[in-house]
């Protein structure tokens, strides 16, 4: 990661998360219009809704030069199953920094169209898994390796 | 890796954990995996008696009790059948073998347990350490490797233009893979590519997928199918974006929310795509020369008869 990401969106009221889905859905159809920092902002906005419903302040940090991935370290404390958006934010960044180190490359468009899917793909993952956490782990494979009925009275520590 | 090498020659004969899935919604993947390992002078021993990994249900109840699970089904191929090697081509028996291997080598509360459960069913206990668990995807790539595979190709899938998909559970939490990230040989827990690297040897041409590790949303197609349908649909739509006319996959679960997903995209979203969603396995299978009936195409929900014909892989 070796690109300087744009400011931080975090100075004012996030955006809704339903305003995000609707933005990207437009980009979605018409990628061109779709701007590398306007989509690192979504993926940040998306992160802070997470942080917030979960009782913590969005951090301002960043790790490797990215305040999104400073707040994907953020939401996946004490939340391992979080860690399932990993990548996908790395992806965010990594097509960040493609579309602002060779905005005149002739794959610009491919990487507008790419990182507006990934954008979705994080604004779909963590608004399902706010909308469904009260049924449990959304991913089924991180779950914390020692939880709590782990060290209580289930099945297996009868 | 050449033939000759002793990995190579270790993985040649495993015993093999198919699991639920594969004797149902992924029998594609079962018949296939079979029908490639035949085809390529590989020997599976089907893991006698084996039982349930304790898959996401048991696990998110009561965790020790999925570590028993997956023992009792190492513990059979080690202490019963003398294997050293246990292949589970589903994720999510991969993944929990490989967590109950992690508990018991880590954890001195799953260990007692594990006894106490072992002795109750009247059986050795495992210990960790007695055999190594592997993906399909190692043991195609560690047996034979992409030279080997090369040289049996009759059919090149030349033309062929995937996104290889290998969802969450393959490389996720990654201190249960310590084989994982040991340098270019050894597969990336960010980036995986041994899919990448054998479906290139047998001529494809994989395209640049962002979303190779992604959440298909898999763990919510019954309680939340909306959202699975959303989260596949994107899938969907980024790999025909990235150029791929087809998804080859690794995991029963995996595929299958695929496949329906796609089917409930178009009814519920509007969205129609074409992509193809086959296994990897499927897909070399046709490669070294078997039809597409011997490596379970007919099983696959997603229609790919045509594709392949197209193709000259039929």
């Amino acid at each position: 990661m070796n690109a300087a990401p744009a400011p931080a969106s975090a100075s004012g009221p996030a955006l809704s998360l339903a305003a995000i889905g609707r933005r990207l859905d437009e980009l979605a159809a018409d990628p061109s219009r779709a701007e590398a920092g306007e989509l690192l902002c979504f993926g940040e906005a998306v992160l802070e809704h997470w942080a917030r419903a979960r009782g913590h302040e969005p951090t301002d940090g960043r790790r490797e030069g990215f305040r999104l991935l400073a707040l994907h370290r953020q939401g996946a404390d004490q939340d391992p199953s979080f860690n399932a958006c990993r990548e996908t934010c790395r992806e965010l960044a990594w097509h960040y920094n493609l579309l602002t180190l060779e905005p005149a490359d002739a794959e610009r468009l491919q990487r507008q169209r790419m990182m507006t899917l990934v954008a979705k793909h994080l604004y779909l993952f963590v608004s399902g898994k706010m909308e469904t956490q009260k049924l449990g782990e959304f991913c089924c494979s991180s779950r914390p390796l020692r939880t709590r009925v782990d060290s209580g009275d289930g099945a297996g520590s009868e | 890796m050449s033939e000759n090498d002793p990995k190579s020659q270790k993985y040649r004969e495993v015993a093999y954990y198919p699991g639920c899935a594969l004797e149902g919604s992924g029998h594609a993947y079962n018949r296939s995996t079979k029908a490639l390992g035949k085809a390529l002078g590989l020997k599976l021993k089907e893991v006698d008696n084996w039982n349930c990994c304790g898959a996401m249900e048991v696990k998110n109840i009561d965790p020790k009790l999925q570590t028993y699970l997956s023992s009792r089904v190492m513990s059979i191929a080690a202490n019963t059948m003398k294997m050293d090697t246990v292949m589970a081509p589903c994720n999510g028996c991969y993944h929990n073998l490989k967590k109950a291997e992690y508990e018991l080598s880590t954890d001195e509360k799953s260990r007692a347990v594990t006894e106490r459960l072992s002795q109750k069913a009247g059986h050795a206990t495992y210990r960790a350490g007695q055999v190594e668990t592997i993906h399909a995807l190692d043991w195609i790539r560690e047996a034979i490797g992409e030279d080997g595979l090369k040289a049996r190709v009759k059919n090149s899938l030349q033309g062929v233009k995937i996104a290889n998909y290998y969802g969450c559970m393959y490389t996720r939490p990654r201190h249960i893979f310590p084989e994982k990230d040991q340098g270019p040989a050894s597969e990336s827990t960010s980036k995986p590519h041994f899919m990448d690297d054998l479906l290139a040897a047998a001529g494809a041409e994989n395209v640049d997928f962002p979303l190779k590790t992604a959440c298909c949303g898999g763990a919510h197609t019954l309680s939340d199918s909306d959202t699975s349908t959303k989260l596949v649909a994107n899938i969907l739509q980024a790999a025909e974006a990235a150029g791929a006319e087809v998804i080859a996959t690794e995991c029963p679960t995996c595929h299958s929310g695929l496949e329906m997903h796609q089917i409930r995209a178009e009814r519920t979203l509007g969205l129609k795509t074409s992509v193809k969603i086959i296994y990897f396995t499927q897909l070399l299978g046709l490669a070294l020369g078997l039809s597409p009936r011997k490596v379970g195409l007919h099983e696959n929900v997603s229609d790919s008869f045509a594709y392949v014909k197209e193709k000259g892989l039929a």
